[in-house]
């Protein structure tokens, strides 16, 4: 398929495969094995200049959009999704301050972003407040220039490595959700500590930690956007990276598809290569269209976000369930391809299917996503009437 | 500091075979690369400049799809690029192309030459020594450390059979370097941007005031007479019998094969 | 020399043009055309079904200039001692010698009349020694200009070296300096009858291909030779021979050796640069069986190598993976020990020249690649292969 990108764009495609070929494929079993922060791919990845992808030239970065940063995620993604987990969490944690940061604040963090000096993470989840984004129960209480953050965020990605969290907070608990707001906490800020790694099913290489608030004084200038609209910040996050777990699905099923395929050109059985057998034939026809379909929706959408349009909510929603569950199903066909290799460690597909399933889960369950579709149709359907 | 790091263009030989029939050369679909030693003296260049300042310039002597090359040196880092393409250039052996680098050294000038040790078409590693001599200049080969540098000179470790020795030179010098100096870069986007855009400087034999006589085929008094594939494998023998039976006739056989 | 199309029989059917490595074969109108871009590697030459793609002959064959006679070996030492590979030369630059009714004389720099007498029981007739501080430690320019020097006063038509670090390095320069050519890392060398010329064939392309190399118009023919390819002779202690003595005067260099350091671990050898690697997999059961493997490999003065399995298993580290996701191998000889041969681990090592398989399973896929295969218990093979290897080496 050509999907027409521009000279740049298949700059950091190439440029992206090149690093994942050469510098991810070679160790992410042991990375995975070792469940090992993959520090040296994100040095790789900042000397290559891919943290700065959608970070404006003025702060350093290459000024483009999504669509180039999910070129950059799907590539990754087709090695290891530990890997592209923590350098599209990067991402994640970036866009509250590119979308609702002072001129201030984003001189101050983010050339150090786009460089891959400091990395970042996005602190929205914790133990009650997961699909339920509304159950936020870490609390900050302003005392004179400072905001006071106390509580405890789950399951954050690139907890403990990253220097930069963007952390969503309660300030007024009477408010429900207009009672939050986003702050930037660094990390070795008076208060703010690390709890347990947690041990995973998958993306084994990105870690995944506890945030521990406890009386940690940060600045008033560190707020993102004014008091109270932090679930505002952390939704449109979530509008714009979403279209990036898409790209990490498409990126892990194409990955595991040419696995599939190599494997069955490879294997005898019956005196003939595998690939010869029509059953075969089909699964690999029907994973390969599926990647197709599910990489022209994410693409579709990924230009749909850049183009600025305000309602991508709908449409991210539908990448992302689309190309997660699509991702799933490939990466276990690939596995049943190959049998009992693709079973074993020795191969690298078993990954591929444990890592998936992290997909349909985090930035918003597939169930979740499909709320927020029919929520948007049913909108839609009342705008009309 | 002026650092002219040499690289060449080659096929990538994992994927060159000859066809036993035809006795050709089954190039379909293989690319070229930058020799990868070359990589590795381009990252000694540009991690030189980082520490001392100065500029690196990539050269490179081939046919002009050779700028594809020098862009990608560019994308990694290096300041300029040169092109050494002229169609007298055609047919050169080492020699013959040892004297047209040196000659365009000589125009570009230089503090320190880096070349990798060798190219992995040919993998003769005598490019490098032979445009020393030309230039006039020392040089030191297999270079696995770089463990001093000033603007006097350089303090290397030099890679021998039994250990490696450390070796001093004043400068200007040329150094050829092996895998183990250093890991090379990737290119940033950044880089490659500027590569796409950069003017790749184009010099011909008269450009370089090269002898007409020393250039390409004319200058070169090596002469490739016939290529052919190696010998296959033989068949497969197995080796029957006790463990020392085994062992016994696999040595005898591993002697006449003088792998012992 | 040119190799040009004949447009009488060219009948336009294309098939030389994927035949060449540097695309210079284009059509022009219905005939294929030779452009400028040709390196003359006659890789076309046999691809022409109608025989159109020719060699125009060069000027007149040459015998061999006049005035220049002698095969000459340079013998290298280190620490005092000659290198075996000066000893292979003498048995190769004999039979060269022989083959063109000259004398073969060796070349010594350092290293004492003792060592230089031992040249002359390896087969010299004659050997050029010289002494000097400036042989004390192995700098290129003093070797140069004295090689130079002697090679220019007694005009050999031959001069040989090994391909080692140090012949790799100083006798380009001395080429270039006598203006003639060198071919590096020869496998075979052999004296043209008809016209007296040097045939020094070598592999190209990662030994994906041989060439064979003349250096027709020039004199002395230079080439160097990797060391274990030519046999040695048998030393004859009471052999006569005459050792001059030449002086190394006004010879300067400027580059200076510090300091030598000795590394005789085997991790020094690089996998990717050593000519005998010994590796194991799953087979051997655990890391004690890595350390049989290391001292096999310091026997044979090779590096070892393990298969991802072994990696995995945490027996070896994976600076020593073989294979798709370790390093690919080319050594003169493989011995895989305990490895199956899965598909990954085949294309790492399967262009290595020798490929000797020890397996308890006859069928595993390792025998399809092997030249020698060994059915048996690793365990018990390997302690017996050490055995006999010191026996024959005498160590």
């Amino acid at each position: 398929m050509n999907y027409f990108l521009t000279e740049e764009q298949q700059m950091i495609r190439d440029l992206a495969r090149q690093i994942a070929e050469e510098k991810v494929v070679p160790q992410r079993a042991e990375l995975d094995e070792k469940e090992e922060f993959p520090w040296e791919v994100m040095k790789t990845l900042a000397q290559s200049d891919m943290f700065g992808i959608f970070i404006p030239e003025e702060f350093g970065g290459l000024g483009m959009g999504s669509f180039e940063l999910c070129l950059a995620v799907e590539e990754l993604s087709r090695a290891c999704l530990g890997v592209s987990t923590s350098y599209a969490a990067n991402a994640l944690g970036t866009y509250p301050i590119l979308l609702f940061g002072t001129e201030e604040q984003k001189e101050r963090f983010l050339p150090d972003i786009a460089a891959g000096r400091r990395l970042v993470a996005f602190a929205l989840t914790e133990a009650n407040a997961g699909s339920d984004a509304a159950g936020v129960q870490t609390t900050a209480v302003k005392d004179g220039d400072h905001y006071v953050l106390n509580g405890t965020k789950q399951w954050i990605t690139n907890g403990g490595e990253a220097e930069i969290y963007t952390v969503i907070a309660i300030t007024d608990r009477t408010r429900g959700a207009r009672g939050a707001s986003a702050f930037i906490v660094e990390k070795g800020a008076p208060g703010f500590s690390f709890g347990k790694k947690e041990k995973k099913m998958g993306i084994r290489a990105s870690v995944t930690r506890e945030l521990i608030f406890e009386d940690c004084r940060i600045p008033k200038e560190n707020m993102l956007g004014r008091e109270g609209m932090g679930f505002i910040v952390a939704m449109k996050t979530l509008d714009q990276s979403r279209v990036g777990v898409g790209a990490q699905g498409v990126g892990v099923a194409q990955g595991a598809l040419d696995e599939a395929v190599k494997f069955a050109r490879q294997r005898v059985q019956f005196g003939k290569p595998i690939i010869s057998f029509q059953a075969v034939q089909h699964m690999l026809a029907d994973m390969a269209t599926q990647v197709e379909a599910a990489r022209a929706l994410v693409y579709a959408v990924a230009r749909y976000v850049d183009s600025g349009a305000k309602e991508i909510t709908k449409a991210s929603a539908m990448a992302k369930v689309f190309a997660t569950d699509m991702a799933m199903k490939v990466t276990t066909d690939a596995v049943q391809v190959m049998g009992g290799s693709g079973y074993m460690r020795e191969y690298p597909v078993e990954k591929m299917m444990r890592d998936a399933k992290i997909l349909q889960i985090y930035e918003g369950t597939n169930q979740i996503q499909r709320n927020v579709i029919g929520q948007a149709l049913v909108r839609e359907a009342a705008r009309k009437a | 500091m002026k650092i002219i790091v040499c690289i060449k263009q080659v096929p990538d030989t994992a994927e060159v075979r000859i066809n036993p029939e035809t006795n050709t050369l089954v190039r379909d679909g293989v690319p070229s690369i930058i020799n990868p030693y070359d990589l590795h003296a381009l990252e000694a260049g540009l991690r030189l400049k980082e520490q001392v300042g100065g500029t690196v310039t990539a050269l490179t002597m081939g046919p002009p799809q050779a700028e594809e090359a020098l862009r990608e040196a560019i994308s990694m880092g290096a300041d300029d690029a040169v092109l050494l393409t002229d169609r007298a250039f055609a047919g050169a052996d080492t020699l013959a192309t040892a004297y047209a680098l040196s000659r365009a050294a000589r125009k570009v000038g230089f503090d320190l030459i880096l070349c990798g040790k060798q190219a992995i078409d040919g993998d003769t590693a005598q490019v490098g020594p032979e445009m020393a001599e030309l230039l006039g200049i020392p040089h030191i080969a297999y270079v696995k450390g770089l463990v001093g540098f000033s603007v006097e000179g350089v303090r290397v470790q030099r890679l021998m059979e039994d250990g490696y020795d450390i070796v001093e030179s004043p400068l200007p010098v040329l150094l050829t370097v092996v895998k183990e100096l250093n890991e090379p870069r990737l290119p940033s986007l950044k880089g490659k941007m500027r590569a796409r855009k950069a003017e790749i400087r184009r010099l011909t034999r008269e450009d370089i005031g090269a002898e007409e006589e020393r250039v390409g085929l004319k200058g070169s008094p090596t002469q490739v007479r016939r290529i052919f594939a190696p010998e296959t494998r033989k068949e497969r023998k197995m080796l029957t019998g006790t463990a020392e039976e085994q062992v016994t006739r696999l040595v005898e056989e591993l002697k006449s094969l003088k792998c012992i | 020399m040119r190799i040009v199309v004949d447009p009488e029989k060219c009948t336009g059917c294309e098939a030389c043009l994927s035949s060449c490595p540097y695309d210079a074969i284009v059509m022009k109108g219905d005939k294929a055309f030779i452009n400028e871009y040709c390196q003359f590697c006659r890789a076309c030459l046999e691809v022409c079904p109608e025989g159109a793609i020719k060699e125009r002959e060069e000027e007149a064959p040459v015998g061999g200039p006049g005035g220049f006679r002698g095969v000459w070996v340079f013998a290298e030492q280190r620490g005092g001692r000659v290198a075996d590979v000066a000893f292979e030369l003498l048995g190769a630059g004999r039979r060269l010698a022989d083959a063109r009714g000259v004398e073969l004389s060796a070349v010594l720099f350092g290293g004492g009349s003792e060592e230089a007498r031992r040249l002359i029981h390896w087969g010299a007739d004659r050997v050029y020694h010289a002494e000097s501080p400036v042989f004390e430690h192995f700098n290129d320019e003093p070797y140069v200009a004295l090689l130079e020097r002697l090679v220019s006063e007694y005009r050999p038509e031959i001069v040989l070296a090994g391909a080692t670090p140090m012949g790799r390095s100083f006798f380009p320069r001395v080429a270039a300096r006598l203006g003639t050519g060198l071919t590096a890392d020869c496998t075979s060398l052999e004296i043209d009858p008809d016209t007296g010329n040097l045939l020094q064939i070598r592999p190209a392309f990662g030994g994906n291909i041989m060439a064979t190399i003349l250096c027709p118009r020039h004199r002395p023919q230079m080439a160097t030779v990797r060391p274990r390819v030519m046999k040695k002779g048998v030393p004859d202690e009471e052999r006569e021979g005459e050792v001059i003595e030449v002086k190394a005067d006004g010879i300067t260099s400027r580059t200076s050796v510090i300091e030598t350091i000795k590394e005789v671990s085997e991790a020094r050898v690089n996998l990717q640069e050593a000519d005998v690697i010994v590796a194991g997999g799953r087979g051997l059961g655990g890391p004690e069986g890595f350390r049989m493997l290391e001292e096999l490999a310091k026997v044979l003065g090779g590096a070892v190598g393990a298969s991802r399995a072994a990696v995995d298993e945490g027996w070896m580290p994976y600076s020593h993976q073989v294979g798709q996701t370790g390093q690919t191998v080319c050594p003169r000889l493989y011995i895989a020990c305990g490895i199956s041969g899965a598909v990954q681990h085949l294309v790492g090592m399967q262009s290595s020249d020798i490929i000797v398989a020890i397996n308890k399973n006859p069928e595993a896929p390792i025998f399809d690649v092997a030249n020698y295969g060994i059915v048996g218990d690793v365990h018990e093979v390997v302690p017996a292969l050490i055995k006999r290897i010191k026996e024959v080496k005498g160590i």
